[in-house]
């Protein structure tokens, strides 16, 4: 059987994958795929515990998570795709109007 | 079963505020669709259904519902009540915008309640289950709100970089909470702290990096320094009604979610987290206050004031104490009316169709409009802590909090820092009173601003004036649960 240590290290990868998307990508659909890759981290992390610790609130907790992201996913491209049409772009770096 | 039947109902009476809302957030739809005629009628359904939730709260009897998942507790009420005051006051001030919205009104009131419900479980949460969902509920409909006026450049642009940044700090929380439920085994708030206790859990390297990521995901959600950023210019590009919103009521449910983890989750690491939060209160404070100083928008100046003002609260949760967090909340009642002035009378100086939002439009403002400037000069002196207003009531508490809590840096940093902020704020004021006016205009103030405007002035004054009754309501709140 595999250890849990492995689960809980390729969630950390994962979740750290999806970090080093966040903070390098300029693109914001780019960005996003990367925190949805985070929240996939947490998940993985969050089922591998509920398994070896032998209780279910992990799993009944990522099955929230995977409701909420695919909430999410529907604002964040809804809000996407209005920035597409006020500026035909969703790169960041068109994204500085405001400033000061 | 006929027994499991009767416990499922008298259960579902527990959240009956939250249902009350959801319900009426539907009907608000509804209403929209099939009687659009009508439409005036949205904002004032929503402030009777929120003063009956609001009245619910308060009579509520303290239980544990949900097997330990929902609180109702004195703790939640207080924070609840922030939370039905700031959307009550939003519902207010956006009745006289009805042309702005257009035909988007019922949406714009229901996904506000939708955001409310979200604060409302924030301030109940026991598990952490509960607290993110609500989180979520709270933000989700925030991030649409901010977007609202699609055809507006600014407001898609701040709808995007908060709607990232928000989903980014839920993600730094969730992967902390995700480490507390490996080394615990249970989501449920309480029960963590009384684990962390008997399994001596307070040296764990793994407890420690689960706290460093909680604390990053919730000063996001509360804009702390480093973790600010977004907060400009979110608040200068989101609509100012929704502005006003968002720096009282999801700050708050912030805070309710900042204080359940620390103070009922975490306790015994309060010798780590209280030196970090001293820190970054003071970075805080610091970045508000001077960055506000070289602002020429005043709604920009006001979104840094907003950052250094959450500054300032975090200095009565770093103490950890009851005294501490009754100060944080007693403040933020406080900010509540001060802050949300504030920004009523930006409304009116913003008004659609002219773009007022910078410092300029402010001049002369007392000659043509002697009342709404001296509203305005109550509103910023309170910002700054001058003392017959709540603001100096509030931060001297808040003081005296930090200071019994052993962090007497802090807090003269703090005082020196609202010393830097009566800079910005008074040249408002001094733009006022002794300059002229570039361009005469007059401006128009509906009865319902005019209510949200007198309300802001007494809670203002009245807790100035008289600040024990709220002290007295808000310890005893805390410790009766």
């Amino acid at each position: 059987m595999i250890p849990l240590s492995w689960y809980m290290a390729l969630a950390v990868i994962l979740f750290c994958i999806g970090v080093c998307g966040f903070l390098t990508r300029r693109n914001v659909i780019v960005m996003f795929l990367s925190i949805e890759l985070m929240l996939n981290g947490v998940n993985l992390n969050l089922v591998a515990l509920s398994h070896f610790l032998d209780s279910v609130r992990g799993q009944a907790f990522t099955l929230f998570i995977i409701t909420v992201a695919a909430a999410e996913a529907a604002i964040g491209l809804g809000i996407a795709i209005a920035l597409y049409r006020s500026r035909r772009s969703v790169h960041v770096d068109t994204i500085n109007h405001l400033q000061g | 079963m006929i027994q499991t039947a009767v416990a499922t109902w008298t259960v579902l009476g527990h959240i009956l505020p939250e249902l009350l809302l959801i319900g009426i957030g539907v009907l608000l739809i509804g209403c929209d669709l099939f009687i659009p005629r009508q439409r005036q009628v949205l904002p004032w359904l929503m402030v009777i259904g929120c003063i009956t939730a609001l009245i619910m709260v308060l009579g509520a009897r303290p239980v544990t519902a949900f097997g330990g998942m929902f609180l109702v507790d004195g703790y939640a009420m207080v924070f609840k009540t922030i939370c039905l005051g700031a959307v009550i006051l939003t519902a207010l001030s956006s009745e006289p915008f009805w042309q702005v919205f257009g035909a988007r009104q019922g949406e714009y009131y229901s996904l506000l309640l939708f955001s409310l419900v979200g604060m409302l479980l924030m301030a109940s949460a026991g598990d952490l289950m509960v607290l993110y969902l609500g989180l979520e509920l709270m933000a989700l409909p925030v991030y649409a709100l901010v977007g609202m006026h699609k055809r507006d450049q600014r407001t898609s642009e701040a709808a995007v970089k908060y709607f990232l940044m928000g989903a980014f700090a839920s993600a730094l929380l969730l992967f902390g909470m995700s480490f507390l439920y490996g080394l615990t085994g249970t989501t449920e708030i309480g029960r963590i702290a009384e684990l962390i206790v008997s399994m001596q859990l307070d040296a764990n390297p793994a407890l420690l990096a689960a706290l460093g990521l909680l604390l990053a995901g919730l000063c996001f959600k509360v804009a702390v320094a480093p973790f600010h950023f977004w907060t400009p210019d979110v608040y200068e590009g989101a609509p100012t009604l929704v502005t006003a919103f968002m720096s009282v009521g999801p700050k708050a449910a912030g805070f309710a979610i900042f204080g359940r983890v620390l103070l009922y989750g975490l306790p015994q690491l309060q010798n780590h987290w209280g030196p970090i939060l001293a820190v970054l209160a003071l970075l805080t404070m610091a970045v508000g206050n001077i960055t506000a100083l070289c602002q020429h928008s005043l709604k920009r100046m006001l979104a840094y004031s907003s950052i250094a003002h959450a500054g300032y609260a975090l200095l009565g949760l770093l103490a950890g104490t009851d005294e501490g967090m009754a100060a944080t909340v007693a403040y933020l009642v406080i900010y509540l009316f001060m802050n949300f002035g504030a920004f009523a009378v930006l409304m009116l100086l913003a008004a659609p169709g002219q773009s007022r939002e910078a410092l300029d439009a402010c001049k002369g403002l007392a000659s043509r409009h002697p009342a709404i400037a001296a509203l305005m000069l109550v509103f910023l002196f309170s910002l700054t802590g001058i003392p017959p207003t709540g603001g100096f009531i509030g931060k001297f508490y808040l003081l005296r909090a930090a200071f019994i809590a052993g962090y007497p840096l802090t807090v003269v940093g703090a005082v020196l820092f609202s010393a830097i902020s009566a800079f910005f704020y008074l040249r408002v004021v001094r733009l006022m009173y002794m300059s002229d006016a570039d361009d005469p205009v007059t401006l128009t103030c509906s009865p319902a601003m005019g209510a949200v405007l007198c309300v802001c002035l007494a809670g203002t004054l009245g807790l100035g004036l008289f600040p024990g009754f709220l002290l007295n309501w808000i310890v005893a709140a805390l410790a009766g649960n």
